[in-house]
C-alpha cells in the first residue's frame, strides 16, 4: 500500500485557522454529544407518550398512536431530514418560514427535531412493548385501589415498564447518537462531518476516519457502561 | 399551502427517478440483503460454533460494525476499497471502483453484521436436541446445518430477516453523500436543477412511505403464514 501516514497530523494546524485537526475533531464530538442528549430528550417524551397512548383502552387513542409510529417509521431519516430542513420552511406561513431560515444554527435546532421525533417512534414502540409485558393484574390492581387511569401509569405501570425496556432504550439512544451523523447532509458539523473536513483538507483519509472510528467506539463503552450502573441503581431490589 | 405547488415537476421527471433513482435502490437492497444474509449467518455460525478464537473474532466483528454510524461506514469503504483492491490484486496504484460496487461491499459488510445477530437468535431458537439428533444419526456438521438447523431457523427468522430488509431499504438512501444517483439521489438532483425541492422531497417521502408500509403490511401476514405451529 503506497499511502503516506501521518500520525502526528492531528497536532497540525487546520487550515480554518483556530486550532488542530485534534481540536477540529472534538467540537466535532461535542455536536455530536449535544445533538443526541437534545434530541433523546424529545424522543423520550414524545415517545413515552405515544407509547403510552398505543396502550390505552380508547381505539382513537391506539389509532393516533399507531399512525404516529408508521408514519416515521416508513419514511429514511435522510428523507425525514430533508423534510425539516428544506420543505417545512416553505410550507409554512411566510413570516414563519422567513423566520426559520434566518434561526443561527438552523442545522442543529432541525437536526435535533427531526431526530427527536424520528428516535420517539421507536421509543414508543419500546414503551409499547414494556407496558404490555407487565402482567394484566396491574392494571387492574391500579384500578381496585381507586387509581384513575393517569394514576394508574403514574404510579404502577410505567415504573415497572421503563426498568423492563432499559436494555433496548440503551440501544435505542446509541442509535440515536450515531443517527446524528446523518445531520450531516444539512450542514451540522458533528463528528463525522469533521472526520471528513479532515480529510478533504489534509488527505489523510485513515488517519481522520480511524480516530473518529475510535471515539464512537469510545462513546459507546461509556453509554453501555452507565446503561449498567443505572440499570442496578434502579432494579427492584429482591426480583 | 399548496397553492403554487407544481406537479408538472414530478410528471417530468418520474421516468429517471424510477428507471434510474429506483432501479439502483432495489438493485442495492436485494444484492446486499443476500450477502449481507450469507455472510450473516456465516458469522452466526462462527459465533456459535463453540471453537476457539472464532467466537470472539465474530463478536468483535458484529459489536464493532454495530457501534459505527452507517454515514462513516460508507466513507470508510470509499476510500478504503480502491487500497485493499489494489493490494489484492498487486496493482500500481490504487484501483478504480465504482460508486455501485463501493456501496455493496458496504452494505453487505455493515448489514452482516445485524443479520448474524437475527440468525444467530434463529440457530439458539432451534432445541439442542435436534444438533444432537443430527449428529447421533452419523451427519457432519455442515450437514447438519444445511439440512436440519438452518433451514428451520430461516423459517423461523423469515419476517425478522425481511424487516430488516425493509430497513436495508431506507438506509440505502445514505449513499447520498456519495453524491450516487439512488432513488433520493436523483429526487434530490432534479430538486435543485428546477428548484423544486418541496415538490420532489414530498414525493420522495410518500414514495419511500408507500413502499415500506406496504411491504410490512405483507410480512406481518407472511408472518402468521409461516409460523410453525408447535
Amino acid at each position: 500500500m503506497n499511502y503516506n501516514w501521518n500520525w502526528g497530523i492531528f497536532f497540525e494546524a487546520s487550515p480554518e485557522g483556530n486550532g488542530t485537526y485534534a481540536d477540529m475533531l472534538l467540537s466535532g464530538l461535542i455536536w455530536t454529544i449535544v445533538t443526541a442528549l437534545c434530541a433523546w430528550v424529545i424522543a423520550f417524551a414524545v415517545g413515552s407518550v405515544v407509547g403510552v397512548l398505543r396502550t390505552l383502552p380508547s381505539r382513537a387513542a391506539q389509532s393516533v398512536g399507531n399512525a404516529y409510529v408508521e408514519l416515521f417509521r416508513n419514511i429514511p431519516l435522510l428523507v425525514q431530514m430533508f423534510l425539516w430542513f428544506f420543505v417545512l420552511p416553505e410550507v409554512l406561513p411566510e413570516s414563519w418560514g422567513t423566520w426559520l431560515k434566518q434561526l443561527p444554527n438552523a442545522p442543529f435546532y432541525t437536526a435535533v427535531v427531526c431526530l427527536g421525533f424520528f428516535t420517539a417512534s421507536r421509543v414508543a414502540e419500546q414503551v409499547r412493548a414494556g407496558i404490555q409485558a407487565l402482567p394484566r393484574g396491574q392494571r387492574m390492581a391500579g384500578t381496585a385501589l381507586g387509581l384513575t387511569t393517569a394514576q394508574t401509569y403514574r404510579y404502577v405501570l410505567l415504573p415497572n415498564a421503563y426498568r423492563i425496556i432499559l436494555p433496548p432504550l440503551t440501544s435505542e439512544f446509541l442509535n440515536n447518537l450515531k443517527n446524528t451523523s446523518v445531520a450531516l447532509t444539512i450542514g451540522l458539523l458533528e463528528l463525522t462531518a469533521r472526520a471528513r473536513a479532515m480529510q478533504e483538507f489534509s488527505f489523510q483519509v485513515f488517519e481522520a476516519f480511524t480516530a473518529a472510528t475510535i471515539i464512537y467506539i469510545i462513546i459507546n463503552l461509556l453509554v453501555v457502561t452507565a446503561a449498567g450502573l443505572i440499570e442496578r441503581r434502579v432494579a427492584v431490589p429482591g426480583r | 399551502m399548496f397553492s403554487n405547488f407544481d406537479f408538472s415537476v414530478i410528471l417530468n421527471s418520474w421516468r429517471y427517478l424510477f428507471f434510474d433513482g429506483m432501479t439502483f435502490t432495489l438493485t442495492l437492497t436485494a444484492l446486499a440483503a443476500v450477502g449481507g444474509v450469507i455472510l450473516g449467518t456465516l458469522i452466526a455460525m462462527m459465533r456459535l460454533s463453540g471453537l476457539p478464537v472464532l467466537p470472539q473474532i465474530a463478536k468483535a466483528y458484529v459489536n464493532f460494525m454495530r457501534s459505527l454510524p452507517l454515514v462513516l461506514v460508507i466513507f470508510w469503504f470509499y476510500f478504503l476499497v480502491p487500497y485493499i483492491g489494489q493490494w489484492v490484486i498487486g496493482a500500481e496504484r490504487p484501483i478504480q471502483v465504482g460508486a455501485f460496487s463501493s456501496s455493496l461491499i458496504t452494505f453487505t459488510l455493515f448489514e452482516a453484521a445485524y443479520f448474524s445477530e437475527i440468525m444467530r437468535a434463529g440457530i439458539q431458537s432451534i432445541p439442542k436436541g435436534q444438533a444432537a439428533a443430527a449428529s447421533a444419526l452419523g451427519l457432519t456438521y455442515w450437514q447438519s446445518m444445511g439440512n436440519v438447523i438452518l433451514p428451520q431457523a430461516f423459517r423461523n427468522m423469515l419476517p425478522v430477516l425481511l424487516t430488516q430488509t425493509i430497513v436495508l431499504f431506507q438506509d440505502t438512501s445514505l449513499v447520498y453523500v456519495l453524491s450516487i444517483t439512488d432513488f433520493l439521489g436523483a429526487a434530490s438532483k432534479v430538486a435543485q436543477r428546477d428548484g423544486r425541492l418541496v415538490e420532489m422531497y414530498l414525493f420522495a417521502a410518500v414514495v419511500y412511505f408507500a413502499v415500506c408500509f406496504i411491504a410490512s403490511l405483507l410480512v406481518r401476514r407472511l408472518q402468521r403464514r409461516v409460523a410453525i405451529i408447535r
